[in-house]
């Protein structure tokens, strides 16, 4: 039997024993070896060539490859290792090399338990090192630590081996440092870092090798062999005897938890269902005999099999021809194959328990995010998250127009497998606008459409989408329907920053109705007055809507058509038709005509948008465009052609640190300003300049600039320059 | 100065204007009309050929954004022609009061209309209907159950009910009875206020003021099945009954006689 076979196998009757199961993911800042560390680990269990992992990143690899991690097509890979005598199944859930993808990271953090968090030896903590981290701590995933390319220190740095030790230190206490500052207070001593008990290692995932505390002691080579070994380029000998694969797996086996054991204090804050039901004991106890609760992370989209959701099944057992439910979606959906990964390939199964990862195909309307159970009753999981919304957006044609279809139903597959991408049909114009977390993101989803589903493509240059805001507040505005017969009024004022905070975090349910005196207590917690915090009956991005009226006639049956025109106008505001961002609207008052079709859509509908509109306007809009954190990091002879750079792209530094001959410096651009920064600063410093940057909300847009913004997307858009006065929305 | 006059076209052909109405729309400078709120069970052609002159149709946002009216009556006289009668299921008193504050001089020639005629076919006493009620075509976000409630609240003091029938004039679409009927039996579902049961008396007015119109009484099981013919189509829903309306609905629209007791 073949070493691939045997694991198969082994797999099969792993995935029963709790005990002997590890999820667990990679995070890393970009190029810090993540993609390098997979694959040494996929190769460990024997999936590729040894002598291939490593030599990765010799390849002439294309920058596109690079930023995305293990693979595309790889959702998860599992492996089997053997600690002290017993064998265990370790699932590696892929997480998307560049925080660009924040939805992807944080739906793959869902899934897993534990993470190694892969730090480069020579650059250390790095911004993304941070955010990854963050987001690992939030969702209670516990760390361990790869210190990564350390060869590099010896032989490129030629640091000597104390300058060698005091990085090692000076990195963990980085890392400890953070770690502290996130960690959930229960964990706060348990979940440091530490040579001694073995939860960080040193190594080289290039050169195959890696070492930790337990292993000097299991073979009796110390940190003084190792940096010798590397100085006299005998590497290819610590790979033999230290294999990482080997280390890192221990390390997993070792610190990192079961499912059993991580369910029972991660299920209270991924799951907001109520612990005591049947399908909440289920997960706490990863019970495979209770209802089916499984949270899907990732789509992919096979030329084969068509689409195979990959997610976590926390509770029950998923089989063959199971008939499911998919979280938002009416009907009913059979499963298809089950499977599970051995390595990188799908194995199918009959039944997949909880605990385990499941690839499962026939779920066609699953996205990533989705709950699957087998009963419509049990809770979603919480809606995902998004550390960042889109924020730039271009227009998408095909290039040979027989194509259309084609790229139709590519663009919806693509937001499908990556729901941080937002596809629009123009209403005006029919034009395919697509929208994403960066440029880079784009570029990349860009890439995939044109190589990956064979749809040659032109985009427009990148824009921005700002948001509308209010700055003061409106006292009560009356909107009318066009047949004149109904009245709404409203107030709008700016939403309490506690309260968009809690939208963002997706601590207020979508659903607000079903959930309404949860969040009535909530908000008032937050400082709501109790009536508001009684009335919201809708939420939408970052805004909300109350009903604070008492005994008006007929308003009930009109409340859905007041929600539906909302929901729009947050869409689309007053100031230039871009989404609205941070407003809290008062329905104060209603005259509506006696007869039900005197009130319908086409007259309730613009009375609300009227009135929203209207009082925007009056409290007077802006816009707010979103910004990116910058980290630069330049020799010190380069620092002036930087700050040039910097200057014309409305840039403030926010602080400036020097480290050896390098400058770094930390800063903040509208992402507006920031296009095509990437080629500018590289010919800029001649490609002597690291650095990334990473999305941070919104700030707003200068005032001297405001009308000259407005008039520039209302242009775009075919609108007339200047927005409509309050008067406008009078009549 | 100008002048508006709503002008009444009354229920089904050209020829149920008044006489006082076919004068007003003859005679003023610029003739509009709408069939929107209202339809004829005639087209347009047939109207223009019956006044002898041009009648400009205008869109449900016209009439509502009003300029095209009141800027033509602030300059010259000015007909707008609806179906049955214009203050009454067609609500313009929205566009009058705004003539009126304009200065602009105006006039009613009322026609006949539906709440009228649908309680003289079937002899029904007019004395004797509460509120009145219309059946929205069931839409996404937006099925309003208050014309159940007003049944209701009309019944419990024995008083009929006039339910109109939701009208698409731009689609050319019209609720039938049967629809209107099935759109009750789910509000019924929905509500659960024993309203409108299998033994609720209903009544259908089909193509009222026509040559031809039909009136039918019965249970809503057989009344949801029949045929009705072309629109327009308007329900009754009896309260309590007088003997003489019992009779009526009996001897009119063919109720089943049980209701003579």
């Amino acid at each position: 039997m073949g070493r691939k076979e045997d694991n198969v196998k082994k797999a099969q009757k792993l995935r029963k024993q709790l005990d002997r199961i590890r999820n667990i993911g990679i995070v890393a800042h970009i190029d810090h070896g993540k993609t390098t560390f997979s694959d040494n680990l996929l190769a460990g269990a024997g999936m590729i060539s040894e002598d291939l992992a490593g030599e990765q990143l010799a390849l002439d690899y294309d920058e596109q490859e690079q930023a995305r991690g293990i693979t595309i097509n790889a959702a998860s890979a599992s492996m089997v290792h053997e600690y002290e005598g017993q064998e265990y199944l370790i699932n590696l859930i892929d997480t998307p090399g560049h925080v660009d993808f924040g939805g992807d990271v944080t739906r793959a953090m869902r899934a897993v338990d534990g993470g190694i968090v892969v730090v480069c030896a020579v650059e250390g903590v790095m911004p993304q090192t941070e955010t990854v981290l963050r987001q690992a701590l939030r969702e209670k995933v516990k760390p361990v630590l790869l210190i990564n390319k350390v060869d590099r220190l010896i032989n490129e740095l030629k640091m000597d081996f104390n300058e060698m030790q005091a990085q090692f230190v000076k990195i963990i206490n980085e890392v400890n440092k953070l770690i502290k500052k996130m960690v959930p207070d229960e964990f706060r001593e348990e979940w440091k870092v530490t040579v001694e008990d073995g939860s960080v290692i040193f190594g080289s995932s290039l050169h195959n090798w890696a070492i930790s505390k337990p292993y000097t002691e299991k073979t009796g080579i110390t940190f003084k062999d190792i940096y010798e070994y590397c100085r006299k380029k005998e590497e290819k000998i610590l790979a033999k005897r230290l294999p990482i694969h080997e280390v890192a797996l221990d390390m997993v086996i070792d610190h990192l938890p079961n499912p059993q054991v991580a369910q029972r204090y991660r299920i209270p804050v991924i799951w907001k269902g109520d612990p005591e039901s049947k399908a909440g004991k289920a997960m706490i106890n990863c019970d495979s005999d209770g209802p089916l609760a499984i949270m899907v992370t990732k789509i992919i989209i096979d030329p084969h099999a068509g689409e195979i959701a990959f997610g976590r099944v926390y509770g029950g057992t998923i089989h063959e021809g199971q008939e499911v439910y998919i979280s938002g979606m009416p009907k009913k959906y059979r499963t298809q194959q089950v499977s599970i990964m051995v390595g990188n390939d799908r194995i199918p199964v009959q039944n997949v328990e909880a605990g385990n990862i499941a690839a499962i195909t026939g779920l066609r309307d699953a996205i990533a995010g989705s709950t699957v159970t087998d009963q419509p009753e049990v809770e979603p999981f919480e809606t995902i998250k998004h550390i960042s919304d889109p924020v730039v957006t271009v227009k998408v044609e095909a290039k040979r127009p027989s194509d259309l279809p084609k790229l139709v139903k590519t663009l919806r597959n693509i937001s499908k497998a990556d729901p941080s991408i937002v596809v629009n049909i123009d209403q005006e114009s029919g034009e395919y606008l697509m929208s994403g977390m960066g440029e880079l993101h784009l570029e990349i989803t860009e890439y995939r459409i044109v190589k990956e589903q064979g749809v040659d493509i032109v985009t427009s240059e990148p824009t921005v989408i700002y948001r509308e805001t209010v700055q003061g507040r409106a006292s009560k505005f009356e909107g009318k329907s066009p047949n004149k017969h109904n009245y709404i009024y409203v107030e709008v004022e700016p939403l309490e920053e506690a309260v968009q905070q809690a939208i963002k975090e997706g601590q207020i349910p979508e659903n607000v109705k079903k959930h309404s005196k949860e969040v009535a207590k909530m908000l008032q917690e937050m400082g709501m007055d109790r009536d508001e915090a009684k009335g919201i009956f809708a939420v939408k991005g970052q805004n909300i809507i109350a009903d604070v009226t008492k005994g008006i006639q007929h308003l009930f049956e009109t409340k859905e058509l007041v929600k539906q025109s909302f929901e729009e106008v947050m869409d689309s505001g007053p100031r230039a038709n871009e989404p609205v961002m941070g407003v809290k609207v008062r329905l104060v008052d209603a005259k509506l005509h006696e007869d039900a079709i005197h009130r319908g859509p086409a007259q309730i509908i613009p009375a609300v948008r009227n009135a929203i509109y209207g009082a925007m306007t009056v409290a007077k809009t802006t816009l707010l465009e979103p910004m990116q954190k910058i980290y630069i990091s330049v020799p010190h002879d380069l620092m002036g052609e930087v700050s040039k750079e910097l200057q014309q792209r409305r840039a403030t530094i926010t602080d400036m640190e020097t480290e050896g001959d390098m400058t770094i410096i930390h800063g903040k651009a509208p992402v507006a300003e920031m296009f095509g920064f990437a080629s500018a600063i590289r010919s800029a410093t001649g490609g002597r300049v690291l650095w990334n940057t990473e999305n941070m909300g919104f700030e707003p847009l200068p005032p001297h600039l405001l009308d000259e913004v407005t008039a520039k997307v209302r242009e775009r858009k075919g609108l007339k320059p200047e927005p409509w006065g309050p008067e406008h929305y009078m009549g | 100065m100008g002048l508006l006059t709503f002008v009444g076209l009354g229920l089904y052909s050209e020829r149920d204007i008044t006489l006082a109405g076919l004068e007003a729309a003859r005679s003023c400078d610029t003739c509009f009309a709408e069939f929107y709120t209202s339809a004829l069970g005639v087209s347009l052609e047939e109207v223009e050929k019956m006044l002898g002159r041009a009648v400009v149709p205008l869109s449900r946002e016209e009439v509502e954004e009003g300029s095209v009216i009141l800027g033509g009556a602030e300059r010259e006289s000015v007909c707008l022609l609806t179906g049955g009668d214009p203050m009454t299921a067609t609500t313009h008193v929205d566009l009058r009061l705004r003539a009126v504050e304009r200065g602009i001089a105006t006039r009613v020639i009322h026609g006949v209309s539906i709440s009228t005629a649908a309680a003289g076919l079937l002899g029904l006493q007019s004395y004797k209907f509460g509120r009145a009620t219309t059946l929205v075509t069931p839409q996404e976000n937006y099925f309003p159950t208050s014309p159940y409630e007003v049944i209701r609240d009309n019944k419990q003091r024995g008083l009929h009910t006039l339910v109109l029938l939701d009208i698409h004039q731009h689609a050319a679409r019209y609720m039938t009875a049967n629809q209107g009927i099935d759109v009750l039996l789910e509000m019924e579902r929905r509500m659960s206020q024993e309203v409108i049961m299998d033994k609720t008396l209903l009544a259908v007015v089909a193509r009222a003021s026509s040559p031809s119109p039909v009136v039918k009484a019965g249970y809503p099981p057989e009344l949801r099945r029949g045929d009705f013919g072309p629109p327009l189509h308007t329900l009754v829903v009896p309260g309590h009954l007088h003997p003489m309306e019992a009779r009526a609905l009996v001897l009119l629209a063919g109720a089943p006689s049980e209701l003579l007791g």
